[in-house]
């Protein structure tokens, strides 16, 4: 039962996306509008990642996430359980098109450097003049952590994300993967380099 | 350290050891979690693991805030 329980006759339209001809249509037809109010609501909410697209692209690039959402949405009808809204469950898969949409043409002309001495721009994460020697030890074995505790991937995808900012999308995109098994490395990742520190004298920090 | 903040980077570079779930389930939970924050329902009682997740991941924080930011827009118009 969805939490922000809405008038069960506002509802049930969506029960028509299963139907054949013109009532199917003009369920699909009422979908896609609600998909294309979210993804245009998602493209304008991160246009300033997006400087030099205009009005029109912008629009274009919501009316793709639309269509992709609309795809999306009419595979996955047996997922919806009514746990929420139709609405809301719909608008998810806009707004994830969209913002993926948004990152990787944001993206789309940057280098992404998988490099992995660029670890060592951790200096900047580094004690400052105020900071003391326990703030220095800290680091060193981040970074020692780093170099020797995590795979060499698990260390490409830590860096690009954490260190490099790069979104995890444009990530997975550029190594042939999918958020959901970068996001498990960098979890993993993550919780060597914990281990590794708390074995070098910061336990707090898998406390 | 101990009674002290890390730095920001250095807590993004080791994140927590609080139980949470991954991207998948975080998508399939999303719109029943955002709808019971804004019902006021204990949503992190409600779907363990989401918020974990939200703090170590940007683009699945970025993707709830913005059901959040729509559904709650949709509530005033």
């Amino acid at each position: 039962m969805s939490a922000l329980a809405a008038a069960p006759e506002l509802e049930e339209w969506h029960l028509d996306l299963h139907a054949q001809g013109a009532r199917g249509d003009e369920a699909v037809a009422h979908l896609h509008g609600l998909l294309l109010r979210a993804a245009r609501f998602e493209v304008f909410r991160r246009r300033g990642s997006l400087p030099q697209l205009s009005a029109v692209e912008l629009d274009e690039l919501a009316q793709d996430a639309a269509d992709d959402a609309a795809v999306s949405v009419l595979r996955r009808l047996e997922d919806f359980r009514g746990e929420s809204s139709f609405r809301t469950w719909a608008y998810k898969f806009a707004l994830l098109e969209a913002a993926v949409k948004v990152r990787r043409r944001a993206w789309r002309d940057r280098e992404v450097t998988l490099e992995p001495e660029h670890w060592e721009n951790l200096a900047h994460a580094g004690p400052g003049p105020d900071d003391d020697a326990e703030s220095g030890a800290l680091l060193e074995a981040v970074r020692e952590g780093i170099r020797t505790a995590l795979t060499p991937r698990q260390r490409q995808v830590l860096v690009a994300t954490v260190l490099e900012g790069v979104p995890i999308d444009v990530l997975a995109e550029r190594l042939g993967s999918n958020r959901n098994a970068l996001y498990k490395m960098l979890h993993d990742a993550r919780r060597r380099l914990r281990e590794h520190v708390a074995e070098a004298g910061f336990p707090e920090v898998n406390e | 350290m101990t009674g002290r903040d890390l730095d920001p980077t250095l807590k993004r570079l080791l994140g927590s050891n609080e139980p949470e779930i991954g991207c998948d389930e975080c998508f399939a939970q999303l719109d029943r979690y955002v709808e019971l924050e804004l019902a006021g329902a204990p949503a992190d009682e409600l779907v363990p693991g989401l918020r974990a997740h939200l703090v170590g991941c940007p683009a699945c924080a970025e993707e709830h805030e913005s059901l959040r930011a729509l559904l709650e827009l949709e509530s005033v118009s």
